[in-house]
């Protein structure tokens, strides 16, 4: 299609606009005029878009961009921050989709001209596959964050073998649509791109089933990545420099950040795509609970917070959000520095369910984000800290992680060293290891650790009274 | 051909860009920045409103209906629940002037 000059500018403008606003997503301080500026470039590329097209087509159009976006802002205003991961797993969906549809269109429209040459024929089963993919893959994400089903590694045998018959099938269909139905004479191209679509949908459901639910940011990271490059082949489908510009650096960027947070989780990505999670550390249960821990009630911290520390470190966990004991925590921090101490958190990367995600939560609560610290700046405070409190944590604080003597799925990942402070202090329902199934030997560190069982928020809501009292 | 070859030079270069604008970002700010970019992807929709538009029988429309639903449920999704998040990551002095004000 050919672009106007007024739109070309437009375009280039919009893409601009998306460089800055990503720059300023960079820092805290200006992440917000980010999002806007990335926003209002969204806005000038749609507004130019208009006039590339036929007039005639804007009814339609406005319907179903009123429809998308009443939707969208009732669904985003609407969601629990601790829901966040699985809405943006939706929205990215629901992007990789349009990008399948658009491409399935486009092949009508190319076929019918007859001017389906060898870049559209190639990109557009490609665009179907990949954003087919990120689709369904980011539904099954979903059901799995919101618990609805897929819960844990859904595995069945031979399951990589069907995921290739299931590859081939489709590369054949792809190949057979480009070739005018030469392999498969009984299928119209069109039919098998539509077959591609199909086969994509099936294919990005039994790639993203044998993972389990703590691997999902990784995966929501990867579809992320996916869908940008599904509006990046589109854009070279119908030869538009938006699509490309925008779709290539979020592409980039979101392959990016899935290093990043494989890095964090000590997990390569291929291990976590093709394997799903390897079941290891499955005999070392039964050892658990046989050992001696210091078990302490909640007056007994809260009498050592306000008596012995002057200052603490704060490591949260999912356990926290689950507990939504979120703003009990706020509390804490305000009772524990009413009385001087200072406090500070440690925040793993991989702590909730996407990396930042506990800062987020935090944050929400009212606690400022500079008293966040991220792993690199918050294991040296360890050394001169009174106290660290665990709450609804384990694998991001096991030493085990580190010990090359041992092999456990967390080995490698980098940890926080809450050893290294004067003592210990966790919360935690139940002495069971959590999502990686890892003994941690800090808990029966009887001299240093104590181990308070409670609930999150139950926990904190007494050390808080127990604080305020001593 | 010349102008799929400037196509392909331009997706080139983005990469490197994306690859350049992500490398320093702290932890803090990973899920807003995957919020965000997840937002800017649903430029897809610009290639929904150019499908829709092209003429076609029903069926086509109805796909092309869909795939515009879907690109504006992802921008404006996308956009409006990064916007929540940040918000609540204000500087505290901003804050006490909003207290203030």
């Amino acid at each position: 299609m050919e672009t106007g000059v007024a739109p070309f500018l437009a375009y280039l403008l919009a893409a601009a606009l998306f460089i800055i606003g990503i720059r300023r997503l960079r820092t805290p301080e200006t992440a917000r005029s980010g999002n806007t500026i990335a926003a209002f470039g969204m806005t000038v590329a749609l507004i130019a878009t208009l006039f590339v097209i036929e007039f005639e087509s804007l009814l339609l159009i406005g319907a179903a961009v009123v429809l998308g976006s009443v939707v969208g802002i009732l669904t985003a205003q609407r969601v629990q921050m601790t829901a966040m991961p699985q809405m943006v797993a939706a929205y990215n969906g629901v992007g990789g989709g349009a990008a399948a549809l658009i491409a399935l269109s486009e092949f009508y429209h190319l076929s019918e001209e007859g001017s389906l040459g060898v870049v559209a024929g190639t990109t557009i089963p490609l665009t179907v596959l990949v954003g087919s993919v990120s689709f369904m893959g980011s539904v099954v994400a979903f059901s799995k964050l919101q618990e609805l089903a897929f819960t844990g590694s859904v595995t069945f045998p031979l399951q990589q073998v069907v995921n290739a018959v299931l590859f081939l099938g489709i590369l054949v269909l792809a190949a057979n649509a480009f070739l005018e139905g030469e392999i498969l004479p009984f299928l119209s191209p069109v039919a098998s791109v539509i077959a591609v679509l199909f086969a994509s949908l099936v294919l990005g459901v039994l790639l993203v089933i044998p993972i389990g639910g703590a691997d999902m940011p990784i995966v929501i990271s990867l579809l992320n990545a996916f869908t940008g490059l599904a509006a990046a082949a589109s854009g070279f489908v119908l030869e538009n420099y938006i699509l490309i510009i925008a779709g290539t650096i979020v592409g980039a960027s979101g392959t990016i950040l899935t290093r990043l947070m494989s890095g964090a989780l000590g997990r390569p990505l291929g291990k976590i795509i093709f394997a799903g999670i390897a079941a290891s550390g499955g005999s070392k249960q039964e050892e658990l609970g046989e050992r001696p821990v210091n078990d302490v009630s909640a007056s007994a911290v809260g009498e050592y917070l306000s008596d012995e520390a002057n200052k603490v470190i704060i490591v949260p966990g999912y356990g926290l959000a689950v507990a939504q004991a979120q703003s009990v925590m706020k509390d804490l921090v305000e009772a524990l520095e009413k009385g001087g101490t200072e406090v500070l958190f440690g925040i793993h990367p991989v702590a909730g369910r996407m990396p930042g995600h506990m800062n987020v939560l935090m944050t929400e609560v009212g606690i400022s984000y500079e008293k966040l610290l991220d792993l690199e700046d918050v294991n040296p405070e360890f050394e001169d800290a009174d106290a660290a409190i665990i709450v609804g944590a384990n694998d991001v604080v096991n030493p085990a992680a580190n010990d090359p003597e041992k092999d456990t799925p967390i080995s490698g990942m980098p940890v926080l060293e809450v050893g290294n402070a004067e003592r210990v202090i966790f919360i935690k329902r139940s002495l069971s290891p959590g999502f990686a199934g890892v003994d941690n030997p800090l808990f029966y560190d009887t001299d240093k650790t104590m181990m308070l069982f409670a609930d999150a928020k139950q926990g904190l809501e007494e050390v808080v009274e127990a604080v305020k009292n001593g | 051909m010349q102008e799929t070859l400037i196509q392909f030079a331009i997706f080139i270069m983005a990469g490197f860009l994306g690859f350049e604008l992500i490398s320093r970002v702290p932890n803090l700010l990973h899920t807003p920045l995957m919020s965000a970019t997840n937002a800017i992807h649903g430029i897809i929709l610009v290639g929904g409103m150019i499908t829709i538009a092209a003429d076609g029988p029903a069926w086509v429309k109805a796909v092309g209906f869909l795939a515009v639903f879907f690109g504006a449920l992802n921008v404006v999704g996308g956009f409006w629940v990064t916007n929540r998040m940040l918000s609540m990551f204000r500087p505290p002095k901003a804050r006490v002037k909003r207290r203030k004000g």
